[in-house]
């Protein structure tokens, strides 16, 4: 790519922390850094995965409203993890997480438990337990 | 304990070359990132549809994350100290305070989630991402990170929280620093051994998954994404693709243009004109995975169309693989 095709499609993905370092061709031939704000298609892909996140996030918020997942689930896919993921974080076996995630044995956990998820999900204990927070919550992630 | 070491902080397209190169420069070397890049074999190409994060198969124009790092420490015969604490979050960070004490700039391996300093959109769940920390003032430490354009700070439990981040390739406390400061370098050597290996890598593995076989192998793939996954997995699937070529880290176009940057470079030093000539090449090859990125733009904004787009897609790849699979060859024998 020559210097002066380097693309500067702002969709402010990074947040002004930087703009990207490409390698490309100035007039004589040589070698030089250029700096992008952005590409439309890389804007477009890192869209697309969001939305996919964002989905999921939406369709566990409202099986928790319902009551047909725990807080847990919801605030698991908030931060992008899965049960193993979780697990790990915890020092748990999946199997303990994948219990937790049912509104049942949820609402059963001793309050070092609810503690120690949320901590990992970096809110307070109160928000954890809270479904009525959640009807109120907006999706606020990219 | 208050500790700043006059670090001189640059940024950088990759991670890993960055941190290297930066580290270097600490200690009176001088290399850019691109030649740490072409040095350290850092162009690579495998995917694995097999191996799945969030469902999506992997695809990678990377080596394996702290690849780059041991080549380049091989090659230039630079002594790097390496210790994971697997078990001893506390003993990690006090080593870190004993290591800046010392005045020894300090790299290490850490999860991007929970980087504070880091934008929301590119804040994955990446374990591999290397920073380097210079200092320390009442618990809060200094970083040079060289994705970003300037210095950045940790507090001490942010710190501690990125470095036992958990899942694949946890960095579990793991830090390196240069361990003796480096003596004479045969660069001519070095770039010799760089350049083989990645023509070697990209042309004889002999599992379809990698290099030149590994990217005809995807054109298949994505052939038949649409009959096989339908139109909104399609379209997921491909875009990953596209996302792990230009994502953070890449330096766009799937490094093919740090490759072409590193091929001047080397040019110069080994006084060899034929690798200018192939810088050209690798440019072209570049623009083509862009070309590719851009039809991939267009499936994504039709995602519920069925269309052709995938065909022309995988097309494109297609040319990729022989465009490329004639440049390594050239390339070895230019410098035979």
């Amino acid at each position: 790519m020559k210097a002066k095709e380097v693309p500067q499609d702002d969709a402010d993905m990074m947040r002004g922390k930087w703009k990207d370092p490409i390698y490309t061709l100035d007039e004589d031939g040589n070698y030089t850094t250029s700096y992008s704000l952005g590409w439309e298609v890389k804007n477009a892909v890192m869209q697309q995965a969001w939305d996919n996140i964002n989905e999921k996030v939406e369709e566990t918020k409202r099986k928790v409203i319902n009551g047909k997942l725990s807080p847990v689930a919801y605030y698991m896919e908030k931060n992008i993890m899965d049960v193993s993921l979780l697990a790990k974080y915890m020092g748990l076996w999946r199997w303990t997480v994948k219990k937790h995630l049912k509104p049942k044995h949820f609402n059963k956990l001793p309050q070092e438990i609810i503690e120690q998820y949320a901590d990992i999900f970096n809110i307070a204990p109160e928000l954890l337990t809270s479904i009525e927070a959640l009807k109120t919550t907006e999706n606020d992630k990219e | 304990m208050n500790s700043e070491i006059n670090f001189e902080h640059r940024q950088a397209a990759h991670c890993e070359n960055g941190v290297v190169s930066n580290l270097l420069r600490f200690y009176g070397v001088e290399l850019s990132e691109p030649m740490v890049f072409g040095i350290g074999s850092g162009l690579f190409f495998s995917h694995m549809p097999f191996l799945k994060v969030d469902g999506i198969p992997v695809t990678s124009f990377r080596p394996l994350p702290g690849i780059i790092f041991s080549r380049i420490a091989k090659r230039l015969h630079i002594h790097f100290a390496r210790k994971k604490y697997r078990r001893s979050p506390k003993k990690a960070m006090e080593e870190l305070d004993k290591n800046l004490a010392k005045g020894i700039p300090t790299g290490m391996l850490v999860g991007v989630y929970h980087l504070s300093y880091f934008p929301e959109p590119y804040r994955f769940h990446f374990n591999a991402h290397n920073i380097i920390v210079y200092g320390e003032e009442n618990s809060t430490y200094k970083i040079s990170d060289p994705i970003m354009e300037n210095v950045s700070e940790l507090s001490y439990k942010e710190l501690m929280r990125v470095r036992y981040a958990k899942g694949v390739f946890a960095p579990k406390g793991h830090m390196y620093w240069v361990d003796k400061a480096p003596g004479a370098i045969d660069l001519k050597a070095a770039i010799q051994k760089g350049i083989t290996q990645t023509c070697k890598h990209m042309l004889t593995i002999p599992v379809p998954l990698f290099g030149v076989k590994g990217i005809r192998y995807m054109s298949k793939q994505v052939r038949n994404y649409p009959r096989k996954l339908g139109p909104r997995k399609a379209a997921l699937f491909t875009g990953q693709i596209v996302r792990a070529q230009e994502e953070i880290g890449t330096g766009g176009a799937g490094f093919r243009y740090m490759y072409a940057a590193f091929l001047q470079e080397a040019a110069k030093v080994t006084d060899n004109d034929k690798l200018r000539e192939l810088s050209f090449n690798m440019t072209a090859i570049g623009d083509m995975w862009r070309e590719f990125a851009t039809i991939t733009g267009r499936i994504i904004k039709n995602r519920n169309k069925g269309d052709e787009n995938y065909d022309r897609a995988a097309d494109m790849l297609l040319k990729i693989a022989g465009e490329e699979e004639k440049f390594y060859q050239k390339l070895l024998k230019s410098i035979q």
